[in-house]
């Protein structure tokens, strides 16, 4: 198992943060919306270099996701930026004719996804929105892992043209991928390569994994761990060329089952190359408050899971 | 234009839209001909858009430096294919292919078949007074001095993402934003008044902070006259909202004064009946 180390934990988020500071500086047509969660989403240093390319929407989401649709008519790039939540399941019809269906470049950037929120509970902690995302035809939908990942992803999604969902976090996470990376779109990336079984994670998870993959390497189980931080387009040769070698894989994310990274994996292997497949995920049902850590025990998105998961997925290999 | 012209055309484009809804047997006529006055006056008066030498409208969907409309409630398509059709934005044979498989004429309009004149789509209802701050906004950053125009319907005005922009535009002073409301008292379900109140439209919309004007939607010279008098009034850091008070079905008798033409075709007698009213006028022709 390849060695994976950090100095260093930060959100996701702030990743965000820097990155649309970098391309305030570097884009002039990119703009910056928020439905009143600026401080949440690390708007911060954008809106204090950059006032006139910040719109300011108030708790109105469906007007943000308009008025990004409109901003596009223009030549501005709109980053409209809210918790996961509001950013998706709160405005889906406007996401789907204004953006989606007119083919907006508009980049949606959500925080505070998934049971990592913690305290607030389950009004917040949405775990469907990678589904309902990835259903949109013209969508994009990215996942990124740490700091310099979701950096990378947010300077990568001003340069592409077409709607956009980036989605990240909020607690702070080990950094453990490189400063300097290009983020390529619909790219896997693999971070250990391994015989005996494929972990296919995305966002929070990704670390997890590693973790897991170090347990299992000292119990002589070598894993095949793959980075998947864009859901849609999905990287489908780099799934089936590991599945093919391994020929039997576990998905792991911090979202429902049905809809998630897991399904889109599970699709991809029924179509192209049948294998046993041990999915870890929310098994429908809502969050609750906690802290995040008890909670991704609690609803089993832990390395130990994903290492119980793959001797499933081993015992059944044919 | 001469507004005798512009009449002309209104004639013709009358004739479209209940010509196109026939032929699909499906469509909406009634909204549709009680706005043509509307259109016909931003399109081929009002509107500084891009032209060719020949006077041709061409197509730009960043709409810089030009004016820009948007349709918000997208049913009443057959307007506004007519109108942009016959601004020459596309040919105006294609009208025959209206809500036909394959057509980039969409039952409600899309820019997914790359239909010159459209920016975005729209049907569900409430989204267009958004996306026009947006552009209304893109130009202030553009530095662009045209405006940005919206319809919408008073049907409409029911969903609450209409009063989220509402609030919106004067708080960004976006003071180069038209909206026009389709003030024709009728909904699918009936009148307006009775499905679902709006109450006082113009109260409201000044109670937001907007400037609000009124119009008579179906009488082309005081269209035209209003919405010059609006350009004047623009650039005072107040968006501008005109009630547009029209009749549903205008121009065809049997079709006005009811809801129950909103979304319904004529059949083949009543399509002749209703040309019959619409005479084809010196240098225009049907499809």
């Amino acid at each position: 198992m390849k060695k994976y180390t950090y100095t260093e934990k930060k959100d996701t988020r702030s990743g965000f943060g820097a990155g649309i500071l970098e391309l305030g500086r570097t884009n002039p047509n990119v703009v910056a919306l928020t439905a009143d969660l600026a401080g949440s989403l690390k708007l911060e240093g954008f809106i204090k270099e950059f006032p006139d390319r910040y719109v300011q929407c108030g708790i109105s989401e469906a007007n943000m996701m308009g008025v990004s649709a409109g901003l596009t008519i223009g030549g501005k790039i709109p980053f409209a930026t809210t918790f996961a939540n509001f950013a998706t399941g709160r405005v889906y019809d406007q996401i789907r004719q204004s953006i989606c269906y007119s083919n907006k470049n508009v980049k949606i950037c959500a925080s505070h996804a998934g049971l990592t929120l913690g305290e607030d509970g389950a009004t917040h902690q949405i775990l469907e929105d990678l589904g309902m995302m990835k259903m949109l035809p013209n969508m994009t939908v990215i996942n990124p892992c740490d700091f310099n990942q979701t950096k990378a992803a947010t300077i990568a999604i001003a340069e592409f043209v077409g709607p956009v969902y980036l989605r990240f976090g909020r607690p702070v996470v080990p950094i453990f991928t490189p400063a300097d990376q290009k983020f390529e779109i619909g790219k896997a990336l693999v971070l250990n390569e391994g015989p005996d079984v494929s972990i296919f994670a995305t966002g929070h998870l990704v670390w997890e994994s590693i973790k897991a993959g170090e347990i299992l390497a000292g119990q002589g189980i070598e894993a095949e761990i793959i980075n998947i931080h864009t859901i849609k387009p999905l990287d489908e040769e780099a799934i089936l060329n590991s599945v093919r070698k391994t020929r039997c894989a576990v998905s792991a994310e911090e979202h429902q089952l049905n809809g998630g990274l897991g399904d889109s994996v599970a699709q991809t292997l029924a179509r192209n190359y049948p294998a046993p497949l041990e999915m870890i995920g929310v098994h429908d049902s809502f969050g609750e408050s906690g802290t995040p850590d008890q909670l991704m025990k609690k609803y089993g998105l832990t390395a130990e899971a994903i290492v119980e998961a793959a001797k499933r997925a081993i015992a059944r290999k044919m | 234009m001469e507004i005798e012209n512009l009449q002309h055309i209104a004639t013709q484009v009358r004739r479209d839209i209940v010509r196109m809804v026939h032929a699909v047997n499906s469509g909406h006529p009634g909204g549709s001909l009680g706005c043509t006055d509307l259109l016909v006056a931003l399109y081929f008066d009002v509107m500084r858009l891009k032209r060719d030498e020949e006077g041709k409208a061409i197509f730009d969907m960043d709409a810089r430096d030009e004016d820009v409309f948007f349709l918000s409630n997208g049913h009443i398509s057959p307007v506004f294919y007519s109108v942009l059709a016959r601004s020459g934005y596309f040919p105006v044979s294609e009208l025959a292919t209206f809500r036909k498989l394959d057509s980039r004429l969409q039952g409600h309009p899309a820019t997914a078949e790359h239909l010159p004149g459209i920016r975005v789509a729209s049907g569900s209802l409430g989204q267009g007074l958004s996306v026009a701050c947006g552009a209304a906004f893109a130009k202030k950053l553009n530095k662009d001095p045209h405006f940005v125009y919206v319809l919408m319907g008073d049907g409409e005005q029911q969903e609450g993402q209409v009063w989220e922009a509402a609030t919106f535009a004067p708080h960004h002073k976006l003071d180069n934003l038209i909206a026009v409301i389709d003030l024709n008292g009728q909904q699918i379900d009936g009148p307006t008044n009775l499905v679902m109140n709006n109450r006082d439209l113009g109260e409201k919309y000044r109670a937001f902070g907007w400037e609000v004007m009124e119009m008579k939607g179906n009488d082309l010279r005081n269209v035209i006259d209003t919405l010059k008098e609006a350009q004047g009034r623009a650039g005072q850091e107040k968006p501008i909202l005109i009630l547009m008070h029209t009749e549903m079905g205008y121009g065809v008798d049997f079709m006005m004064g009811s809801h129950k033409w909103h979304g319904v075709a004529p059949n083949d007698e009543q399509l002749a009946v209703a040309l019959n009213q619409l005479p084809v006028t010196a240098g225009m022709e049907d499809y």
